[in-house]
């Protein structure tokens, strides 16, 4: 992809990046945060091309580390991610079954 | 393997990118969030998925191990972590991101001789060596390996423009040579810029700081992505890039700060490092048995929950503490402020897991004009929130920052650790007035104490 190309979908990723985040509420920062912290973590991507295009062991050692720690990134902030926003979620379950609950025992 | 023809490749990675820019927005929302983490994941599943069909890969096993490997040491650690402990995670993983993108472009230097593509790898190398040091840093600092107090000493600024000068000149130094010895030189110049940039940041202010690394690692990501010539790599890590500079100038404002203020403050001589003055103005101290009283013959009491509470990990003993005085028929709700906690909307979290419902987490809007209906409003381990000079004192730091009216309420109770200011460094007028009592100590011990007496009641 040529320079003129790349500088376009930046810009406009820059624009996007903008305008999705710009009317969260706070309660949502902390998981937002962490969210956008698993998506950089596909840098795995790059770290896969370079492991794969290895000749000298050196070079193999460094970019699987980069691998693992891409890995790292990526796997450990979906999953912190997730289990943040379970315990938001969490809390409507039992308070909706209470209340049907106690509409049975009417 | 090459299974995939180039428009098939640019077209995978080109839904992945949708997914992304769909999972931050599905985070912006509540009823949204979970499922836009999941939607992250399924589009980073397809972009790793992708780039292992398309690109001509050696050494797959190996690189399946490594993954394996990487897999099998953060997952498990992300499923476990206390969630008061979330913070510093969140920094780990950070920091290991930064530093994968600057290894990426270490390895990619003699590949390239393109003037341009080299000032993106020395980029690449300088941002993410930078969140790598400065992520580890606040690791320490939230973990408690080190002090949480700002680290400063004689001669800081001197020693930071030094290593900034000389990581500028490293910096065109590998774009004109494309030496690797240099290239390595200066990740250890990043290292160091980063230590050295996180180090004078107080505690309290270490949050702004993780969401200012994650905008950096989002835009070495993004260098990395020229370098590999990599869509995808370009719009996830610019993505990341933009979200996380608004997220962190938006926490920087919930906070009445400015994110200039926090990383240069230490420097110009410690704004961040609070005032330890402790004034001599006298102050009703109270028992927890006082307290108990006050609260257990209440009908509406509002909890503030701070800082020190999520310090103390006090956040079981105060839901427990809450279904006590519910459980006398007593009206309880918790006053969340934007800032509550170690992180914005981290207090939510904390009290999620704790068990209190939902509907009683009460955000800072809405719960507002309820103080002048409460009869008493408890403040545990909170204290800037709640100062009135944000409204009152225009000269004051917190001037103009939104906070909690519990002046407003018949009764305020403050547990707290010392008289000594919040990390803004101002005295909390409150304190003084005739309805306000305070009951000193570690938040979660009062809140035992408290929580004894009230039971005995």
């Amino acid at each position: 992809m040529d320079g003129m190309s790349l500088l376009t979908v930046t810009v406009l990723a820059v624009f996007v990046g903008f305008e999705v985040v710009s009317k969260v509420s706070s309660t949502l920062h902390t998981p937002l945060m962490s969210g956008a912290n698993a998506i950089h973590g596909i840098i795995l991507v790059g770290a896969i091309i370079v492991a794969g295009q290895a000749a000298d062991p050196w070079i193999l050692a460094v970019a699987l580390l980069a691998v693992v720690l891409a890995t790292a990134n990526l796997v450990g902030g979906f999953v912190v991610t997730d289990r943040m926003l379970h315990m938001f979620h969490a809390r409507k379950e039992p308070v909706r079954t209470g209340a049907a609950a106690g509409e049975d025992g009417k | 393997m090459s299974l995939l023809d180039p428009v098939w490749t640019s077209l995978l990675y080109l839904a992945a990118a949708v997914f992304f820019i769909l999972a931050l927005r599905g985070l912006s929302s509540p009823r949204t969030a979970r499922r836009g983490n999941l939607i992250g994941a399924f589009g980073a599943l397809l972009a790793v998925v992708t780039v292992f069909l398309s690109a001509r890969l050696e050494n797959i096993p190996w690189i399946i191990g490594a993954i394996a490997v990487g897999t099998a040491v953060a997952a498990p650690v992300a499923r476990r972590v206390k969630m008061t402990q979330m913070p510093q995670l969140v920094a780990l993983f950070n920091g290991v991101g930064g530093g994968a993108a600057a290894l990426v472009a270490l390895l990619e230097l003699s590949h390239n001789a393109d003037p341009w593509v080299r000032l993106a790898i020395v980029f690449t190398l300088l941002v993410g060596a930078v969140s790598f040091a400065g992520s580890g840093v606040t690791f320490a600092k939230l973990q408690e390996l080190m002090t949480t107090r700002p680290v400063v000493f004689p001669g800081l600024p001197v020693v930071m423009a030094v290593v900034l000068l000389a990581a500028v000149g490293t910096a065109v130094a590998v774009v004109l040579t494309g030496s690797l010895p240099l290239a390595v030189l200066l990740m250890v110049l990043g290292l160091a810029a980063g230590a050295l940039l996180v180090l004078p940041v107080g505690g309290a202010d270490v949050p702004i700081v993780i969401s200012l690394l994650n905008a950096f690692t989002g835009l070495a990501v993004a260098a990395s992505g020229v370098v590999l010539g990599n869509v995808l790599l370009v719009v996830a890590g610019t993505l990341v890039g933009a979200s996380g500079t608004i997220l962190t100038r938006a926490m920087a404002a919930a906070m009445g700060r400015s994110v200039a203020g926090i990383l240069f403050g230490a420097f110009k001589g410690g704004s961040t490092a609070g005032s330890t003055a402790v004034s001599e103005r006298p102050v009703r101290s109270s028992s927890a048995e006082d307290v108990a009283v006050l609260l257990g013959y209440a009908q509406r009491v509002i909890i503030v929950p701070g800082y020190g509470l999520a310090v103390a990990q006090g956040q079981h003993t105060a839901a427990e503490l809450a279904q006590a005085l519910e459980d006398r028929g007593i009206d309880v709700d918790f006053a969340i402020h934007p800032v509550a906690g170690r992180m914005p909307g981290h207090m939510n979290v904390l009290l999620a897991e704790a068990n209190v419902p939902y509907e009683s987490l009460k955000e800072m809007g809405e719960i507002n004009s309820e103080f002048r209906t409460a009869d008493v409003a408890l403040v545990v381990g909170a204290n800037d929130v709640v100062n009135p000079a944000a409204k009152t004192s225009s000269g004051s730091p917190i001037y103009g920052m939104p906070i909690l009216e519990v002046s407003d309420a018949r009764q305020v109770i403050f547990l707290k650790r010392s008289m000594r200011p919040g990390f803004a460094g101002i005295e909390n007028e409150l304190l003084y007035e005739p309805q306000t009592s305070l009951l000193f100590g570690d938040a979660k011990d009062s809140l035992a104490k408290v929580l004894g007496a009230v039971k005995a009641l």
